[in-house]
């Protein structure tokens, strides 16, 4: 077990080569999924098979960075053995922790593997200190990872009523609802993140050219319409435009992306433990820069909390890798709401 | 099997409330479920106010239940959980692990709500642990993963499932009907009272899709188990749910009343609901389909 950082940047490893990136970077824990189902980032091409893992262990605690396995979707009674099997090769391959969201499968390492260090998911939508103390008191989970839905301060009062370590996301694809309660997916594909780990499947995506526009369907139904010259999006069923009262728009969520660099110092004062980068469908040039960044940012809020700010630059970098996209403080932000 | 009434998903004047409430305690309707579950900011009745009807329900032969807030954000959201709680007379609904843990110090027994994401026997298990003594199957659940968990279902604990009304389908910290109205969720004007039975969202080729009801997202279409009764009951489900609507929610009470009781085939029970039904049906997710689908039994 290598020992904790102040303040830990959480990168995302999808696979081997972007696990590499993070690593030599400057991450100071990554976090890798299985090839299947057991994790919420269950995307062809992406994740880890057995040598693929060992070697990404290997690489990390070789260059002391800590190595987290997601297995954070819930398990059914007829898959059990899967996720039960993945919680003891997790143990097996000396994993820094397993991050859980389904509290039979935190009982179950917790009994079989109770040395095993356990996160609790975003996935269990724990998003007060009186659930994060359940999970703590009934499976002794170490660290919690808050859902996106919290203000600055309600993230403050959590961390002074908890013993459990907080991390928070920080950067990446922003879910604007309570991540484990949403069954948007489910409904209009019939995958959904709690089950089978995919939003919005691409199994589910047509992109079409009709006279109106590019369309991009999901399972059929139109997400959104794009004008010419316009940018096409990927249709994620929240970030499409639909029709309240004849009027046009992004009714649940503009295709956003969070940002919560500039609230590092604030994190760092209210005990905050972690930050997470989303992003394990990313590209490994993407966790390279977006690690690269993080870490220079923490750095130097580690250094000087008080005299820091965000630098041009760095803001430059990131957003070259997040497409143009506009950046959000998301729920910290309290108008945001 | 026993019929519910779920908890009221939508802000109604209180006035309103309190009517509907009490046509309710005539209605054929084994179980209420009672109490604000899903915004904060909705006070048109306090927790003493859910009590009281709770108790006239009660009185008039119910099993009445106070649901907890489901998304719970600050310290005033949790005084409010801690008062649900308090009022003993009557058994709670959890609706997220922080309510689980107060009452199982509490050693309260608790009906373990449907957005726990029970998905397995092993959660089952730890739950009735706790105390839990009934669980709501997550609406997204199908029939074949339900099968698989009566299997082993602990001792005493009841099932059960959402049978009826527009599906709660995601929850989030903004509100989207205040977005809708280019207002802040602090400031929100209580817009969720213009609108009974939720906001419609329509696809840009006019589909009806999903309804914004402030923080919560459903379903367009009504999720309608009323043709899988048999296929429920043969599970061993105990307890079927149908959620509130503004209009009707009695009759379609009667209609299922009628089906379980074998008085009413589904043919004639299908023709009945189509005329008190806010939108078309759906049942996919009992088939294991998307939820939208509505699949021939």
């Amino acid at each position: 077990m290598l020992t904790g950082k102040p303040f830990e940047l959480v990168c995302p490893a999808g696979a081997l080569p972007a696990l590499k990136a993070a690593v030599d970077n400057g991450a100071d824990c990554v976090y890798t999924g299985l090839k299947d189902n057991t994790n919420a980032r269950n995307f062809t091409g992406l994740n880890f098979d057995d040598a693929q893992l060992r070697e990404g262990i290997r690489y990390a605690h070789d260059r002391r960075v800590k190595v987290l396995l997601a297995l954070n979707t819930y398990p059914q009674t007829a898959t059990w053995p899967r996720w039960t099997a993945a919680v003891d090769k997790a143990a097996d391959f000396g994993v820094d922790a397993i991050i859980l969201a389904d509290p039979g499968l935190m009982e179950y390492a917790k009994t079989r593997h109770p040395q095993l260090r356990l996160h609790l998911s975003v996935q269990g939508s724990a998003t007060s200190y009186e659930a994060i103390n359940f999970y703590h008191e009934q499976f002794g989970i170490q660290r919690a990872v808050l859902p996106r839905v919290l203000a600055m301060a309600q993230v403050e009062h959590v961390v002074k009523n908890t013993p459990v370590e907080i991390e928070v996301f920080g950067f990446g694809g922003l879910c604007v609802m309570v991540e484990g309660r949403c069954a948007l997916s489910a409904y209009v594909t019939g995958d959904s993140p709690n089950t089978v780990g995919v939003c919005s499947p691409g199994k589910a995506v047509r992109y079409e050219q009709t006279a109106q526009g590019m369309e991009t369907r999901l399972n059929g139904v139109l997400i959104d319409r794009f004008a010419e010259g316009e940018k096409t999006g990927y249709p994620t069923l929240c970030k499409g435009r639909f029709e309240v009262n004849d009027e046009t728009y992004y009714a649940i969520e503009e295709p956003t992306s969070l940002n919560t660099m500039e609230l590092l110092p604030k994190l760092m004062e209210i005990g905050v433990k972690a930050i997470k980068i989303e992003g394990r469908q990313r590209s490994p040039a993407y966790v390279a820069q977006v690690t690269k960044v993080w870490r220079e940012a923490i750095d130097s809020a580690l250094r000087n909390r008080q005299n820091f700010s965000v630098r041009e630059a760095w803001m430059a970098e990131l957003n070259k890798v997040s497409e143009g996209q506009m950046h959000t403080l998301g729920a910290y932000y309290r108008p945001w709401k | 099997m026993k019929l519910a009434l779920g908890p009221l998903l939508y802000y109604w004047p209180r006035q309103q409330v309190f009517d509907f409430y009490e046509a309710i305690a005539s209605a054929p309707v084994d179980i209420v479920y009672l109490g604000e579950t899903v915004c904060a900011r909705r006070h048109e009745l306090r927790v003493q106010d859910w009590a009281e009807i709770a108790g006239k329900l009660a009185a008039a032969g119910k099993q009445a239940i106070l649901g907890t807030q489901t998304l719970i954000e600050s310290e005033s959201d949790l005084k409010t959980l801690r008062r649900v709680i308090d009022e003993r007379a009557f058994l709670t609904e959890a609706n997220d692990m922080g309510a689980v843990r107060i009452l199982h110090a509490e050693k309260r027994p608790f009906v373990a709500g449907p957005f726990l994401n029970v998905f397995n026997s092993a959660t089952l298990a730890m739950l009735a642990r706790l105390g839990a003594a009934r669980w709501v199957m997550p609406v997204e659940m199908s029939a074949d993963a339900l099968r698989d968990l009566q299997a082993s279902r602990p001792a005493g604990m009841e099932t059960e499932v959402f049978a009826y009304g527009r599906l709660p389908l995601a929850f989030s910290a903004r509100c989207f009907t205040a977005r809708h109205f280019n207002l802040q969720k602090d400031d929100c004007q209580f817009k969720c009272l213009e609108f009974p039975d939720g906001l419609l969202i329509k696809t840009r080729e006019g589909e009806e899709f999903l309804t914004l009801n402030g923080i919560q997202t459903q379903s367009s279409k009504v999720y309608n188990l009323i043709g899988e009764v048999d296929a429920l009951r043969g599970l061993g489900v105990d307890v079927l749910r149908i959620s509130p609507q503004s209009q009707h929610t009695a009759e379609l009470i009667g209609v299922f009343r009628a089906r379980l009781d074998g008085t009413l085939d589904v043919p004639a029970a299908r023709s009945r609901m189509a005329a008190l039904e806010v939108a078309a049906p759906c049942n996919g997710f009992w088939y294991g389909k998307p939820g939208l689908d509505q699949i021939a039994a």
